[in-house]
């Protein structure tokens, strides 16, 4: 069997960054194991700009922004399988793998990092009734589709669902010449960055119907068209609204899903609102060496965050393998959302926590001057106005390390309101 | 004339009401709660510029195309032209990260770069 | 082109007939008008083998039913196909239901089904954990099962080619001359002549034989909406529920597939004669699932659904209908295998033996093939090998080593050999079909494009010439540039 101190899952920025820092921080022996056949993730297809601002303070294309961390693994001596996927994660830390040059990989890891990365709601999770043709996709197949293999996936657009990749890939297959008739959106607002409503839809002249979705799909072949309505406040069809659309393609951009199932199998706890581990400020999982970072723990808007995430996961991963006392049972904080807040990740926070800890979390809806507040019993830790608060905008407060070693009680509350 | 837009300048989204002279100078700018505001308007009124983002077809290289930007944000009105350019020209791999690929797109000063290498 | 016999529909019912014809000494030719084997009724159907309580006593649908059921595990073992022999359960939860359980049970004797028992609200919940409190009893039937209808219809072909028989795809037949002792089919890829005609095309089978002047029978497309769930849902259910039945069928049912998923539905809409192409799931017909499944098992929702989907019985228009099987009464070269709407999957080998029968009795001038090869042998399914076989099977060939669909773990070599096989993939669904590549949770989100990739090279095509399922259900466009 061979043998690693820290096995990263994923290749993607999350992975590459956590892989990273953990060598910075003196980690030995590190293997990435990765399912494409490059190292980059789903960095390699997203070739707009707007990724980096706040990590390198500039803006970068996807694959420049991976490109950066890419070379920096080739300088060390991280070791990286392409083209291996992960099958199972087995209880004493062992990562079970498979590809086409070792066939069957087993190996025994010190920590884990799980970087896989997520995935897109599919149709199938919509329910959206009619046919079976061709030319219903994702957000992100189309992108592949269209950024890497050099094939148009479609000619005259309807896009379901405002999030970012439904967005870009709005204006992406514009500029190539297709026809996108709009972009329909479930809920009264985008989920989607400001920015790119501007700059992917308005510059292009795509409509944004809000409060609208596609309630049916049309042609036994290829898409034919597709029936949209209006929604009421309950996201129910508005009968007398209905509205034919002509179309070739639908894309699909409502959402994302960590990618959970090795960690499912690995006997981690999930949190049932994020769908990703729940973990502590270092990123460890309820499973004593394994860490999770990334979009495999909360969806990102921002590839910066994701890199910040896994630097703490990476830091947190050298720590644990270096400390002589593995598996001691340590006390925990819990972390909890209130009011408009849907959730925070860390979950836990260790109470000998050494340093300041960064919550990071989203709000159940569009408030405005919304009020953040952190408490903890009667202790106030945290609190300010905010103009602006919505779900598509992940938000972070930090929390002092001398404030996390005063609390008498064991929970800490981060709350929203108006 | 009266001008309505989104300030992209932070993520509050402002809903700015511009007033636009003859020549399409601008008068006044209102609806923005920071100064950042009306300099995101005066610069979409006069001149609206835009990094565009796309790809290039390739002979020889690992995959049919390699993603390529503008150098420098390039006037908006000129994407489309532009994108006409680069889809009528093909490179050739191997191609390093950066390299410019078209210099001095459609005069404007703003060259075509690899944003990967091939 | 001239055949002994040409086979309409390649069904599981014209699949496993085209198999059993291909054991005598003579050339059979199974015509399918869409783009691959078992693209109709028999890839969206509940997917399970009734034990042959429901069926009138002395009917066909009973003879061939409980036949059928008993033959199930004798196939899937040759041809290599998922089975399960789990048993069913139908749920009462009234003095009502339980009368009904009574004659159910007593018509599943009369029709010569085994080891049928009434059984308790206290059995019933230590065998469905999850079943609503408002069960009161169960009819349990251990001889049903789970089968995959679609790669029964698959296996049984590629069972055939092996044996000689030919298979042509995309070959509707619209219209049937007889002279001089031969029928003249023609079809969209061409003129076939054929001496002898088994008409198994479904919802089709009243259009097909009325070319030869045959309207004694008209079929009805009755429309059932399914969910199909996740893997995690598996839990949840153990064996094959049904609720009791009605008279629009045996209402909806709930039952893990062969695979591992949990199917729920269908409904049971009447569709006008010439909607005979509408699967197209419906609003009214996704919420009544819902709303049905959950008076069976309230904890089961669609959260978890991987997707939803509509198929097509073929219902013999009247009350008490039976299958349609025989030689026309106006050619007795021209056997009807029509009506096979449920139990059909299940008759599905009990009607190939039959049709056999019938067509030696007519056709008796052909002899049996000496070197007939009755097993179809197992694909390679990766994701069931020990870790041991897996290292073997990727040294012999890296293929199998890359991963191509992660939902189900399945390589490129499985995806290669579904389109080598014979009467191999030629779409993203025919190797979904064969392979399961594309059929876990992301719905190949990810595993498409390489799916399309594969295809296009294996093909020697342009990936933008590449179909969903066949025709104009093209993929891609021309290149970017």
């Amino acid at each position: 069997m061979l043998k690693y101190d820290l096995v990263v899952i994923g290749g993607g920025p999350a992975g590459m960054a956590a892989a990273l820092k953990a060598k910075e921080c003196g980690v030995n022996k590190i293997l990435i194991l990765e399912r494409a056949a490059t190292l980059g993730g789903i960095l390699e297809q997203c070739i707009h700009t707007g990724f980096g601002l706040h990590h390198f303070g500039e803006e970068l294309s996807g694959p420049e922004y991976a490109y950066r961390f890419i070379k920096q693994v080739e300088e060390t001596d991280i070791e990286v399988k392409v083209d291996t996927m992960v099958t199972d994660i087995l209880t004493g830390n062992i990562v079970v793998a498979t590809n086409n040059t070792d066939g069957m990989l087993e190996i025994h890891a010190t920590a884990i990092i799980l970087a896989m990365g997520c995935r897109e709601r599919p149709r199938g999770a919509l329910d959206i009734p009619g046919s079976r043709a061709s030319g219903i996709m994702t957000a992100g197949t189309a992108q592949k589709y269209v950024n890497i293999d050099g094939y148009m996936p479609g000619k005259k657009i309807v896009i379901l669902g405002s999030g970012d990749i439904g967005l870009i890939m709005a204006r992406r297959m514009t500029l190539e010449g297709a026809k996108v008739e709009m972009v329909c959106e479930l809920m009264p607002y985008s989920g989607g960055l400001t920015r790119n409503i501007v700059q992917c839809l308005d510059d292009m002249g795509i409509p944004l119907k809000l409060s609208c979705t596609v309630i049916k799909t049309h042609g036994i072949e290829r898409l034919e068209g597709v029936t949209i309505a209006n929604v009421d406040e309950n996201r129910r069809p508005i009968p007398g609204t209905e509205q034919f659309v002509e179309c070739d393609t639908l894309m699909l951009s409502v959402g994302l899903i960590p990618e959970n199932e090795l960690t499912r199998n690995a006997g981690v706890m999930i949190d049932p609102i994020t769908n990703g581990a729940i973990v502590d400020e270092n990123r460890q999982t309820s499973r004593p060496g394994i860490f999770a970072c990334g979009n495999v723990l909360q969806v990102h808007d921002l590839v910066d965050y994701v890199t910040q995430e896994s630097y703490t996961a990476g830091e947190g991963a050298a720590k644990y393998i270096k400390s002589k006392s593995k598996n001691k049972r340590t006390k925990y904080i819990s972390v909890k959302p209130e009011g408009g807040v849907r959730y925070v990740v860390p979950q836990n926070i260790n109470c000998d926590a050494d340093c300041d800890v960064k919550l990071y979390f989203r709000v159940k809806d569009v408030y405005k001057n919304g009020r953040i507040t952190v408490t903890s019993g009667d202790k106030v830790l945290y609190s300010k106005k905010k103009p602006k608060l919505a779900p598509g905008e992940m938000e972070y407060v930090i929390v002092k390390s001398d404030d996390i070693k005063e609390l008498d009680k064991k929970e800490i509350v981060v709350k929203v309101e108006v | 004339m009266i001008k309505e837009m989104t300030c992209v300048a932070c993520p509050l989204g402002c809903q700015l009401t511009v007033e636009l002279g003859e020549n399409n100078e601008v008068l006044s700018v209102s609806g923005n709660t920071c100064k950042r505001g009306e300099k995101y308007a005066q610069d979409e009124c006069t001149n609206p510029v835009r990094m565009l983002t796309t790809t290039m077809k390739v002979n020889g290289g690992s995959l049919p195309v390699i993603p390529v930007k503008t150098s420098s944000p390039i006037p908006k009105g000129k994407m489309f032209d532009c994108m006409k350019v680069i889809n009528s020209e093909v490179v050739d791999a191997p191609i390093r990260m950066g390299e410019v690929l078209i210099s001095n797109i459609c005069d404007t000063g703003v060259d075509i770069v690899a944003t990967n290498e091939m | 082109m001239q055949y002994d016999v040409a086979v309409i529909g390649a069904g599981v019912c014209g699949a496993m007939i085209t198999r059993e014809l291909s054991k005598l000494d003579l050339k059979v030719v199974m015509l399918e008008k869409l783009s691959d084997v078992s693209m109709g009724t028999s890839k969206a159907n509940s997917a399970i083998v009734h034990a042959g309580f429901d069926a009138e006593v002395g009917s066909l649908k009973a003879k061939l039913n409980v036949q059928g059921a008993s033959l199930m595990a004798y196939y899937c073992n040759k041809l290599n196909v998922p089975y399960k022999n789990i048993g069913s359960l139908v749920v009462a939860y009234s003095w009502d239901d339980m009368q009904t359980l009574d004659i159910l049970f007593e018509r599943g004797f009369n029709n010569g089904v085994p080891n049928m028992q009434i059984i308790s609200q206290e059995k019933l919940r230590a065998m469905e954990p999850y079943i609503s409190e408002e069960a009161i009893g169960a009819l349990w039937a251990p001889t049903a099962g789970i089968v995959s209808p679609y790669e029964l219809a698959i296996a049984a072909t590629e069972n055939a080619v092996v044996n000689g028989a030919r298979v042509k795809r995309n070959s509707g037949v619209f219209d049937i001359e007889y002279k001089d002792d031969l029928f003249f089919l023609s079809t969209a890829s061409g003129v076939i002549k054929a001496k002898y005609i088994i008409n198994c095309a479904g919802v089709f089978a009243d259009q097909i034989a009325k070319m030869i002047g045959d309207t004694s029978f008209k079929i009805i497309p009755r429309k059932g909406e399914y969910y199909l769930l996740d893997k995690t849902e598996a839990t949840m259910v153990n064996h094959v529920l049904f609720k009791c039945p009605s008279s629009m069928g045996k209402g909806i049912l709930i039952t893990p597939t062969a695979h591992g998923n949990v199917l729920m539905g269908p409904t049971a809409i009447d569709l006008d004669f010439d909607s005979k192409l509408d699967v197209d799931t419906t609003i009214e017909g996704l919420d009544t699932v819902k709303r049905e499944i959950r008076k069976v098992i309230p904890q089961l929702t669609t959260r978890n659904a991987i997707t939803s989907f509509a198929g097509l019985r073929a219902h013999i228009e009247g009350d008490h209908s039976d299958f349609v099987i025989g030689p026309s009464k106006e050619n007795e070269k021209f056997i009807n295998v029509a009506g096979i709407e449920s139990p059909g999957l299940t008759a599905a080998p009990a009607i190939a033996r039959y049709v056999g029968q019938i067509f030696r009795e007519i056709a008796p001038e052909y002899e049996k093939k000496k070197d007939f090869i009755a097993t179809r042998p197992a694909p390679v399914r990766v994701n069931e090998l020990s870790p041991e076989e897996r290292r073997k099977l990727v040294e012999k060939d890296k293929r199998y080593g890359r991963i191509i669909c992660r939902c189900e773990g399945i390589t490129e070599g499985e995806i290669i050999d579904a389109i080598k096989a014979p009467c191999g993939a030629r779409d993203v669904d025919g190797v979904k079909r064969r392979t399961r590549a594309g059929m876990g949770r992301c719905q190949s989100g990810f595993c498409g494009s390489k799916v399309v990739e594969i295809l296009s090279r294996e093909l020697g095509v342009p990936m933008n010439q590449i179909t969903k399922h066949g025709n104009r259900s093209k993929i891609l466009y021309e290149k970017t540039k």
